[in-house]
């Protein structure tokens, strides 16, 4: 019968699978592969670093004087928005890597393989996650030179590490996502300017309270908001924090993407 | 017999409105090699996806190593191996890097894989620049590299959507060579092609699609005989043509155009013309490919 002389001719070639499955060695080597190339392209690096560096450099000594805000120094205030800007342009990239897998027909050759669709997408997010975890401490070092003074201890930083993590794993999954839907690389290229500009109306460079009724209702109520107030309060210990909304809207972003990606992993062809 | 190891029965899929398949039946016993042969759009790609588990089809059925696409994609997956149109490796990787990764994915014992993909590195002619990344190979060293990570695992089937397509004639040639000795290995091949002459070079019997169905099936031979023999083909100074049929053997050449010598033909050019894709499907269809009339005229046409 066909089946079983497929079965014993496989035999000799494939190994037996390991106690916990296949899940592990699959991710390990997707990781391996998602983190080689983020160091083949050191562009992408270099932008995510660069960039929130300037931003923060251009918003504490051209605009900073300007602001009024709760904080006595502008710096304590615009560091928690800066960081997750920084995550968040980070994560956004990844929607370029997977467009780019997409068109070029390596997603279908991933879903011929005998491969859960979670390994052949899990290289991504944690190269997402590693990558953002060099550049947000590099932006951290950077504002302590400019004079950003936290007062928070063991505890509050690694809350807010915890909190980071979960922004940019909900953040870099919808990116998986947007990268599977979109036309090619150029296209989910602009998914990450979207979510460059969040960050512009909320509470990360100044008060929602300054701004016309419109954009304040807007900046108050989106996500971005009551995540960097959470950290602004673990870090420098201000006022407003909402650690129970940042949260809930971090793992319900994370827990829809991440199901909307595998679902479309299952679906979708290379176009 | 032994059972097929690709089948399809009355396979339908449509996208939307449109339909691509509109009833495929296709059998591919062991070792065999099938050329799927039609124009841009025929749906050659559309059955490889479904034959791929990539693609659901909307009805009928189709099973693979005796195990259906749809109810066991994972045991089908096992056996095959699909080579698109678009060579799927990582730029940013170097040739080796792709074929150990993919050994991973593949799971293969760690030193099996690595010697398995050093033997083919060498089979396909790569081992020099099997440590330069993917990015600066040419387009036929890409769809080597792309054929090498699908052999791998030793698969039982092979589907190969194209696989010159693009190529230059030197890197076609050399890909053909390749997928000959893995034929011999006794992998089941399903080929899809537009050129006629790769169906002939490479395939046991060749399937002609159009508009989602199998309009034809036999050998390359039978369905050159289907449209017609070769024919010595001579251009007159008045710019008609004149065919003569031949079984385009040496001796019957010589002895056409010494006929035509002796006639003293005022012929200011011939040559030996053999049944293209474009001839068989004047004859099948009654119209000839899409591509055909924009790019050559058809000459069957001229010669009546």
């Amino acid at each position: 019968m066909t089946a079983t002389a497929t079965a014993v001719a496989r035999a000799g070639t494939t190994a037996r699978p390991p106690a916990g499955g296949w899940a592990v060695q699959d991710g390990a080597a997707m990781i391996g592969r998602s983190l080689r190339r983020s160091l083949r392209t050191p562009d992408t690096l270099i932008m995510g670093i660069a960039l929130p560096v300037i931003l923060m450099l251009l918003f504490v000594y051209v605009f900073g004087g300007a602001i009024r805000t709760d904080q006595a120094a502008y710096v304590d205030y615009v560091v928690p928005g800066i960081i997750l800007l920084c995550a968040g342009y980070g994560a956004a990239t990844t929607a370029v890597s997977v467009a780019s897998d997409m068109t070029g027909g390596l997603m279908n050759r991933f879903r011929t393989l005998p491969v859960r669709p979670v390994a052949a997408l899990t290289g991504h997010v944690v190269e997402s996650v590693v990558r953002n975890a060099v550049s947000t401490t590099l932006v951290v070092g950077v504002a302590y030179l400019t004079g950003f003074r936290p007062t928070a201890g063991a505890g509050e930083w690694l809350l807010t590490g915890g909190l980071v993590l979960l922004y940019v794993l909900a953040l870099t999954w919808t990116a998986v996502c947007i990268g599977m839907v979109s036309s090619g690389p150029e296209a989910a290229n602009g998914f990450t300017f979207a979510i460059m500009f969040l960050p512009y109306v909320s509470s990360a460079f100044v008060p929602p309270a300054s701004m016309p009724r419109v954009l304040e209702v807007v900046a108050t109520y989106q996500p971005v908001t009551p995540v960097t107030d959470t950290v602004r309060a673990w870090l420098v210990g201000a006022p407003g924090g909402q650690p129970l909304v940042a949260l809930a809207w971090c793992a319900g972003l994370l827990v829809v993407a991440r199901l909307t990606a595998a679902w479309l992993f299952r679906r979708r062809a290379t176009r | 017999m032994d059972a097929p190891m690709i089948e399809t029965r009355a396979l339908r899929k449509a996208y939307g409105s449109t339909t691509v398949l509109t009833g495929v039946d296709l059998a591919v016993g062991r070792g065999q090699v099938l050329g799927l042969l039609g124009p841009n759009g025929a749906g050659k790609t559309t059955t490889v996806e479904v034959l791929s588990t990539l693609l659901r089809p909307d009805g009928g059925t189709a099973t693979v190593a005796g195990h259906d696409v749809v109810r066991e994609p994972d045991r089908v997956r096992e056996a095959i191996s699909l080579t698109g149109q678009y060579a799927a490796v990582d730029e940013l990787l170097t040739g080796r890097e792709n074929l150990r990764l993919m050994a991973r994915l593949a799971h293969l014992p760690r030193a099996a894989g690595r010697s398995r993909g050093d033997e083919l590195l060498e089979m396909f002619d790569l081992l020099d620049a099997a440590d330069r990344l993917v990015r600066t190979y040419s387009g036929g060293m890409r769809r080597r590299l792309d054929l090498a990570v699908g052999l791998l695992t030793r698969p039982a089937v092979l589907f190969l959507d194209e696989p010159t397509t693009g190529l230059d004639p030197r890197s076609r040639s050399d890909l053909w060579t390749v997928i000959r000795e893995v034929v011999a290995g006794g992998a089941t091949v399903l080929l899809t092609t537009q050129y006629l002459d790769e169906a002939d070079a490479l395939a046991d019997r060749v399937a002609v699609l159009d508009h989602g169905r199998v309009i034809a099936e036999g050998t390359a031979t039978e369905l050159k005989r289907e449209v017609g023999a070769a024919h010595v083909e001579l251009r007159l100074p008045d710019g008609r043509a004149e065919r003569i049929a031949t079984d385009a053997s040496v001796a019957d050449v010589r002895r056409i155009l010494a006929d035509v010598e002796a006639r003293q033909l005022p012929v200011e050019s011939w040559r030996v013309a053999t049944p293209t894709l474009d001839d068989v499907f004047l004859t099948l269809t009654g119209r000839p490919t899409a591509g055909a009339t924009a790019d050559a005229p058809v000459l069957v046409g001229e010669a009546s």
